[in-house]
């Protein structure tokens, strides 16, 4: 393969790998082009260049939506995912630990529990959850999806950090527990400098799996003032006639932040995926 | 007994939080919903009445219509076709294109394209699978009418004998990404010279595919099976933008029946053995996936 030699092969593998990437990006150029050309010019599909008028008059009237305004979405999607990212991660990262070093009765079965809640579908939590949101009167405020988000983001952090701790040398943390530092001077001062990359990973999936989730959103939070931006996207969309170019350009701005996020910590993103799921 | 307490106190610190916060939003609930589905609205126990009342149920397995008549055949039929589908898409597809893209010229950046389905939330593909599919605006149907095929131009969305393929379609366009970056870094993985000892026993492209390659890929397709798997049969925001289940509920799949029955048509005891069924499926996968994976580390 590395020789510059001409072969049938080296084209052909070529060939198909770019009409792959070809057939990907068309949707997502699609969504571009509807975003920003005028509508009618989509009637006759946003390939066709006969005419081509640019402007980005759809995201201004995405974002300021009469009923389902955009960037109010995205402020409420912040407002839930920045704890929802950073609570989960400091509790299931104790948690993680403790399940590792720490000695105490049911500590096999909680382990093993957890591995089991991991393949629960939010589905089996979704009535019973709604009446204790509401009897703790959380029920469609932030906080209540916060909670829930960290709740559900705590199981698969903690499987996730307590692997990720297994692989760090024991050796300095017992140098620390002679040098008379206690369990949780070890933990701050020892264990979570060592696992900054681990939590990169984790933050980085954490952050976009919140931002976007749809159905606990759907269950938690009805007001329309408060509603996360995935909750807007099918309150756009409508039923009937569908606005393509708002619908775009509100799809855009959406993924723009899970974009963003993969962009800056792909190493970590691409890590925490398959470490994650492969170990 | 200082160091008694000392333990205690521990345990309070790192364990405690996640536990509670598990216990109250998570374990309950589920137990919630599983004793749910066992009751009548009064909270009568009425055994198994309310599975029976489920699976009978046009919208959950309508066998007048399976497999004669065009759909709705019910979620639960509509669930299996998506895996059906889906699952040996996405597996196909994720190697071959891992295969291939690690050769091209510039795969990491057609890999990256093929990623962005991962990245974009899932009710925007829902909207992005209708872009496609609509009759005036769709690449689909351009394409069609540039091919000849005039008689299938449509808004795919819009028609219940073509709703749900034109999903799962997009689904797997959304999904590959997955399956793509696992077998990429798989791929890594793999010794060269196992390659280079195949060259010489003069073993061509195809051969080495399938006898190298696909084999020693199994532990990441037991973990893309399983995953996929779990999505396939949790499929909701997508399904819920791009149709609501529609029309006529012949796109409807079993989370989207669970959300209707549980928060339009208030009947949380049906709703709850549609999550229950969820869940044997799921936990299922989730134990084969644990036993596979320790099976392999040993």
């Amino acid at each position: 393969m590395k020789s510059k030699k001409f072969s049938w092969k080296k084209v052909i593998i070529n060939l198909v790998a770019w009409t792959a990437g070809l057939i990907w990006i068309i949707p997502f150029m699609g969504i571009l082009m509807a975003s920003i050309r005028p509508q009618r010019e989509l009637l006759h599909g946003w390939w066709n260049f006969e005419e081509v008028n640019i402007s980005f008059e759809n995201f201004g009237e995405a974002w300021n939506h009469p009923t389902a305004p955009i960037g109010e979405g995205l402020k409420n999607s912040l407002i839930v995912t920045v704890p929802a990212t950073i609570l989960p991660i400091i509790i299931a990262t104790l948690a993680a630990y403790g399940l590792m070093r720490l000695r105490f009765p049911g500590r096999r079965i909680m382990l093993v529990g957890i591995v089991l809640l991991l393949s629960i579908p939010q589905q089996m939590v979704a009535v019973p959850l709604f009446q204790t949101l509401l009897n703790f009167k959380i029920i469609n405020t932030y906080q209540g999806l916060i909670i829930t988000h960290t709740a559900w983001g705590i199981i698969w952090i903690t499987i996730f950090m307590r692997n990720y701790l297994t692989t760090l040398p024991p050796e300095v943390e017992e140098a620390a527990s002679l040098d008379g530092a206690n369990r949780f001077q070890i933990f701050t001062k020892i264990i979570l400098p060592l696992s900054l990359p681990g939590l990169a990973s984790v933050a980085a999936l954490q952050f976009t799996w919140v931002w976007n989730d749809f159905f606990m959103a759907l269950i938690t939070l009805y007001d329309p003032s408060k509603l996360v931006a995935t909750q807007r996207i099918p309150l756009l969309k409508g039923q009937y006639s569908v606005d393509w170019g708002i619908l775009s350009a509100a799809s855009l701005l959406v993924t723009a932040i899970p974009l963003l996020i993969f962009i800056l910590l792909q190493k970590y993103y691409v890590k925490g995926l398959i470490g994650w799921t492969s170990k | 007994m200082k160091n008694r307490l000392k333990n205690i106190l521990e345990v309070v610190i790192f364990i405690f939080p996640a536990l509670i916060l598990l216990l109250i939003f998570v374990i309950i609930p589920a137990i919630k919903t599983l004793s749910l589905a066992f009751l009548n609205a009064e909270g009568q126990f009425v055994g198994l009445q309310n599975f029976s009342d489920v699976l009978l149920s046009s919208d959950i397995l309508n066998l007048s219509r399976f497999p004669t008549k065009s759909p709705p055949w019910g979620a639960i039929i509509h669930n299996a076709i998506w895996i059906l589908i889906h699952l040996p898409s996405v597996v196909a597809l994720g190697m071959i294109l891992a295969v291939i893209l690690r050769d091209a010229w510039g795969g990491n950046v057609i890999k990256s394209i093929i990623f962005l389905g991962m990245i974009t939330p899932m009710v925007v593909g829902g909207g992005i699978v209708s872009f496609i599919f609509d009759e005036h605006s769709g690449i689909f149907n351009g394409i069609l009418r540039a091919l000849g095929q005039d008689q299938w131009v449509r808004s795919w969305m819009v028609y219940p004998d073509t709703a749900l393929l034109a999903l799962i379609i997009g689904s797997i366009l959304l999904w590959t990404g997955f399956s793509l970056i696992l077998y990429s870094s798989g791929l890594a993985t793999i010794p060269e010279e196992w390659y280079e000892a195949a060259e010489v026993d003069g073993a061509n492209s195809l051969q080495k595919f399938f006898y190298i390659t696909v084999p020693s890929l199994k532990p990441v397709t037991i973990t893309v099976v399983s995953m996929s798997l779990l999505w396939e049969l949790k499929v909701f925001d997508m399904v819920y933008t791009a149709t609501g289940g529609g029309p006529g509920g012949s796109s409807t799949v079993l989370a989207l029946r669970m959300y209707s029955l549980a928060f339009r048509a208030l009947d949380p005891n049906k709703s709850a053995v549609i999550a229950t069924l969820m869940t044997v499926l799921t936990l299922a996968i989730g134990i084969w996936l644990a036993r596979s994976t320790n099976r392999m580390q040993e």
